[in-house]
């Protein structure tokens, strides 16, 4: 996918302005951090896993080059293929050539973060393959041309109202002409619709959550069953992976699975969990006949040897998107790529090009909440704070920012000129805005000033109390 | 498959480009130092766990607790000549046909299907109302069934039909996932294709993150406990 996070002033002020968008959102609102935090209220062991959990992934990162070997060796052991790929070029040119080896022609898919990251389904298509996406808030979005606007719920910024029209539109080629309005008919339209896509792709493409070294297996975490239907039902099966989602054993990814449903949807276990290895064996009566793994790199390698190796360990769990505020105010798509909120505003910078998405990093009021929510310890706070300075120094942040940045700098090595600044700063804030409080407007910081009040300092500057204490 | 598309075969050159980046960022030239791969083949090879959540005793009544929890109806009999009876029960209480297809599973070989009821042992096809199937185990710690794939067992029956029977004898309940995973490398080394692990119907909140049921697999799933095994 082609990015737009250079849009991101102007993406975000839309979609502040954007009143079904800010209804989506207000609904699903503190939803899933509500249900995170009852689910690890009731693990009392959840701190302790999150330890282990960091540790084993840091292992793993020590000797990725080991066990993505193993995994592949076991992949081929048990009669798979697996490819690697350096690039989204490369990762869609092996994918379009399995599925026309395979003479393709209808493709169902399951939601594969890395599958937006490479645009695999604009690929397929300038191919000549008809492309339909089963999990039903990717299949929402396909529908209406729009990428994921959340990573696990792709659909979350479309009412109930938009979906109905969505399927009144594209669902009459099925002969269905009626308009579902409750969730029970929507869910019910898309089944008919999906099943019959199902039944008769030729190969399925699926993304993993894990891969497991010892077993040569791919581990894909769902609830709807698209997955396992998308995997099991064509002759083919091909699997879109990051190359960081190996793991060593099947003891090591119990505690990945039992970190991974709490913290994205407050579930102990999501519904559907499953191993596959390899193809249909002897005497299976169905099955896929080929299996193949793409191991995609795109960045990844790069990260494991510089300052933004912790990003690494991301399993794509969507707790740091729940916790955001700035997320929660202006949603995915402002952030103008696959990844949104705190994990997008590193990942995106790293893997486009700071330049083409330096805004991001910058969208973050260093509340810390997604740092502190994140089930693999990333310091996302850090993380964001380190790109910031990547952006200073590379020169990519506006000159205004810079005087004020070397004016503070310039001030705040000189603690006499500090406090006599602040302390007289406070002074003039107070007085001016004596009356009411609150200024309505004030030069430089008509970037606050314009959609609300700033208020006047209250008391002494926090030096003065810090010294009096 | 021809040789050029085979693994190693395929694009030789993203796959050495892609482990030299690797080596490189972890500042090591070549493959790894004799004695720490070893290592890492011995910890692979011992299968050690790491903290397991404190899951009582009872792992019959955790089992049920949990499954209840997670949207799926129980029932309890004492053996297999009890099981159609339950499983009549299931289908009367949904308005469901007695037209099912059935795993051909050990539990199941010793049921008598009533000579009135249509009991099919194939793959599910796309209109299937109902399966009944046995599994490989199940997992106390979360009320997860676990079912994997064979000739006898295939794993359309799972995904397909509106409604999924399980049938779950005693002895087959285990406590954490780890043990689950020491029961598979014990009785199916290798793996088999597909492990299910099933905790709940098929389920979406995509819609306005309202949770709704079937969304593409079992609209409910039914377990019948079966004491006796």
């Amino acid at each position: 996918m082609r990015s737009a996070a250079r849009e991101f002033r102007a993406r975000a002020r839309e979609a502040l302005g954007n009143a079904s968008l800010q209804t989506a959102l207000d609904r699903a609102g503190g939803g899933f951090a509500d249900k995170r935090r009852e689910a690890v209220a009731e693990l009392p062991e959840f701190e302790r896993l999150r330890a282990q959990a960091k540790e084993i992934k840091e292992h793993t990162l020590a000797h990725l080059d080991f066990y993505l070997e193993r995994y592949e060796s076991q992949v081929v052991a048990s009669g798979g293929h697996v490819h690697w790929a350096s690039t989204a070029e490369e990762a869609c040119r092996i994918v379009v050539d399995i599925c026309r080896n395979a003479g393709a022609s209808r493709i169902t898919k399951g939601k594969s973060m890395v599958g937006e990251e490479v645009a695999l389904n604009e690929a397929l298509e300038r191919a000549g393959m008809e492309v339909v996406e089963t999990d039903l808030g990717e299949y929402i979005i396909q529908l209406a041309h729009e990428p994921p606007s959340h990573i696990i719920a792709p659909a979350v910024h479309k009412t109930r109202s938009q979906i109905t029209e969505l399927f009144h539109e594209h669902h009459r080629r099925f002969g269905l002409h009626g308009r579902a309005t409750d969730v029970a008919a929507i869910v019910d339209e898309a089944r008919t619709v999906l099943r019959q896509a199902f039944v008769s792709a030729d190969v399925g493409i699926t993304g993993a959550n894990f891969l497991v070294a010892e077993t040569g297996s791919t581990v894909l975490v769902t609830n709807e069953g698209n997955g396992d239907l998308t995997a099991s039902l064509p002759r083919v099966h091909i699997v879109t992976a990051g190359i960081e989602k190996v793991v060593p054993t099947l003891e090591d990814l119990s505690v990945f699975l039992r970190l991974l449903g709490r913290s994205a949807t407050g579930q102990e276990m999501s519904a559907y969990t499953t191993l596959f290895t390899g193809p249909r064996r002897a005497g299976d009566s169905e099955g896929p006949e080929e299996y193949h793994v793409l191991l995609l790199d795109h960045g990844r390698s790069t990260m494991l040897g510089n300052e933004f190796h912790d990003m690494l360990r991301c399993i794509r769990c969507g707790a740091c998107l729940n916790h955001c505020p700035v997320y929660g105010s202006i949603g995915g798509h402002a952030y103008g790529w696959v990844y949104p909120g705190p994990m997008g505003s590193v990942l995106t910078p790293l893997m486009v090009g700071l330049g083409e998405a330096v805004d991001l990093p910058q969208a973050c009021t260093m509340n810390g909440r997604c740092g502190e929510v994140c089930p693999m310890s990333i310091p996302l706070p850090s993380l964001l704070r380190r790109l910031r300075m990547r952006a200073f120094e590379q020169n990519l942040v506006g000159m205004r920012s810079r005087w004020g940045l070397s004016a503070w700098a310039f001030a705040a090595r000189r603690p006499w000129l500090y406090r006599t600044v602040a302390r007289s700063g406070s002074w003039l804030l107070r007085t001016l805005g004596r009356r009411r409080g609150a200024l309505r407007r004030l030069p430089l910081a008509g970037g606050w000033t314009r959609t609300r009040d700033l208020p006047v300092p209250e008391g002494p500057t926090f030096l003065t109390q810090w010294q009096r204490r | 498959m021809s040789d050029a598309t085979s693994s190693a075969g395929r694009t030789p050159s993203a796959r050495d480009a892609i482990l030299a980046a690797v080596r490189r960022a972890l500042r090591r030239d070549g493959a790894l130092d004799v004695s720490i791969a070893a290592a890492l083949d011995a910890r692979l090879a011992a299968h050690a766990t790491h903290l397991k959540p404190a899951v009582g005793d009872d792992l019959v009544d955790r089992l049920v607790r949990k499954l209840e929890a997670v949207h799926v109806s129980v029932s309890r009999v004492d053996n297999a000549a009890d099981v159609v009876q339950a499983v009549g029960e299931h289908l009367a209480a949904h308005g469901l046909p007695q037209r099912m297809v059935v795993a051909d599973d050990p539990v199941l070989a010793e049921v008598d299907w009533p000579r009135n009821w249509a009991v099919e042992r194939r793959p599910a096809c796309r209109d299937d109302r109902v399966a009944v199937t046995g599994v490989f185990a199940a997992v106390a710690e979360a009320g997860t069934l676990a079912l994997v794939s064979s000739g006898d067992t295939p794993t359309s029956l799972n995904f397909l039909p509106d409604d999924h029977i399980a049938v779950v004898g005693r002895g087959q309940i285990v406590r954490h996932l780890e043990d689950l995973w020491a029961r598979l490398r014990e009785r199916l080394p290798g793996l088999p294709r597909a492990v299910n692990l099933v905790t709940g119907p098929s389920k979406t909140a995509d819609v306005e993150q309202t949770m709704q049921y079937g969304a593409h697999g079992p609209r409910r799933l039914h377990v019948i406990l079966l004491e006796e095994r």
